[in-house]
């Protein structure tokens, strides 16, 4: 096959179908942002794609009483447009730092998880809820843990012929504060260096709690569960938490690639949590 | 595979592979060369087009994803001769120079203000960040589309 040649591309009726023909090789296309990227490069040549991206059960966002659930197909815009940013601040700042708004119009949350890169802006809410990711495949429907899904870069535990129908994002107990911020050298489409989610639930401006997710500084995205251990009990200020900057940059794993270096990578990673705490006032 | 959509507000019906991109569709197959191709991989934004009134890249789209859609070139926005007002305030402020980015400066900035008719200065600066121009340095191309807000709804 030519690599730039053009993909051929079946649009099945429903999910049924869609789930038949990723059965018979099919790879789901949805937005296209990462996957026609990778065709033209040639990285990737599945023998055909399956557009998923309209079928309206895949595109659904509800909110419930405990949770939002989102079609693998809704777009980052959609998501962000949807009461289920409004309900869930942590889901609305990742999204809102996913590339540009046609980027936005097009990409999918559901692509990003099936893409699994350690630097998907959205994964971090995922990781830092608790989300759980819903399958369907030739053998009927099973859901599973993202930390179980993604298993490294552009590796997932779905099965030949699964298509991730929708993700459960569990509303967190009371009303923790969140962050985000990711470092790179273009604030558009950049691909993070770095990035720290946080959910942070405050008491007179002591942590009670603390769950953190770390992107592009590990073959996945990796909760430093030994750092929200200790930030525990400790006041929301930078001088508070300096000593936990090198536990946090051990918690990585970096590589060097084109856009920084493993050293850099460590260190800044380190150092968000001196922004986390900067950037969330205690108060409030 | 037979694709139809609605095109610059005319439905139009296309014989093409379904995998066909929506830029090349454009340009080579229904001759309308006002869509640009940059980079070819989403990263420029030279290829913006408005997809049912969002914003959508041409370069990074297959045929099969405008089925029944909606979508709008360079070339819908000064139809009847006229060009939009969106159009006159970029020749107005020298927001165009080379002019190889501007289609899809002008694209991204009419779904911005379809969005949000009053951006301010930061949200406009926002909204184009995945627009690239090597010469205007953006300062012009910001300045006409407030001007062009300002005048649509002015205040």
């Amino acid at each position: 096959m030519h690599t730039t040649g053009l993909a051929e591309i079946v649009r099945p009726r429903d999910l049924a179908e869609a789930v038949r023909l990723a059965a018979e090789g099919g790879e789901p296309l949805a937005g296209g942002t990462d996957l026609f990227v990778r065709l033209r490069k040639g990285v990737e040549r599945p023998p055909f794609l399956v557009y998923i991206g309209d079928l309206p059960e895949l595109r659904r966002i509800s909110v419930g009483e405990s949770k939002v659930e989102i079609g693998a197909a809704a777009t980052h815009a959609e998501i962000l447009a949807s009461p289920a940013a409004a309900r869930l601040p942590i889901l609305r700042l990742a999204l809102e730092a996913i590339a540009s708004p046609a980027i936005r119009a097009m990409g999918t949350l559901g692509g990003n998880l099936a893409n699994a890169s350690p630097a998907g802006d959205g994964l971090i809410p995922l990781y830092l809820l608790g989300a759980r990711v819903n399958l369907v495949g030739p053998d009927g429907e099973r859901a599973l843990a993202v930390e179980e899904f993604v298993l490294g870069p552009g590796k997932t535990a779905l099965r030949p012929g699964e298509v991730i129908r929708s993700l459960d994002l569990p509303f967190p107990e009371g009303a923790p504060r969140a962050y985000f911020r990711k470092v790179g050298r273009r604030r558009a489409l950049i691909i993070a260096i770095a990035s720290l989610g946080a959910l942070l639930w405050l008491r007179d401006g002591t942590i009670e709690r603390a769950r953190l997710a770390l992107g592009s500084v590990a073959p996945t995205v990796v909760r430093p569960r030994e750092v929200e251990q200790a930030l525990v009990g400790r006041p929301l200020a930078p001088d508070a938490l300096a000593d936990l900057v090198e536990a946090l940059s051990a918690a990585t794993r970096p590589i060097s690639d084109l856009r920084a270096s493993a050293g850099y990578r460590r260190t800044v990673a380190g150092r968000l949590l001196l922004d986390l705490a900067c950037t969330i006032s205690p108060g409030g | 595979m037979r694709i139809q959509f609605r095109l610059n507000g005319r439905p139009v019906a296309v014989d093409v592979p379904p995998g066909r991109r929506l830029l090349d569709l454009l340009r080579e197959d229904l001759g309308l060369i006002g869509t640009k191709e940059g980079c070819g991989e989403g990263e420029c934004g030279a290829c913006t087009v408005v997809v049912d009134g969002k914003p959508r890249l041409a370069c990074l789209t297959a045929a099969v994803q405008v089925e029944g859609k909606d979508v709008l070139t360079i070339e819908g926005l000064s139809e009847a001769g006229q060009l939009d007002p969106l159009q006159e305030a970029f020749i107005e402020t020298a927001g165009v120079q080379c002019g190889f980015c501007t289609p899809g400066l002008v694209m991204a900035a009419y779904a911005l203000l379809r969005e949000n008719p009053r951006p301010t200065r930061d949200e406009v600066r926002a909204y184009l960040s995945g627009n690239l121009c090597r010469c205007t340095g953006y300062a012009q191309v910001v300045e006409a589309v407030l001007r062009a807000a300002e005048k649509a709804c002015p205040r």
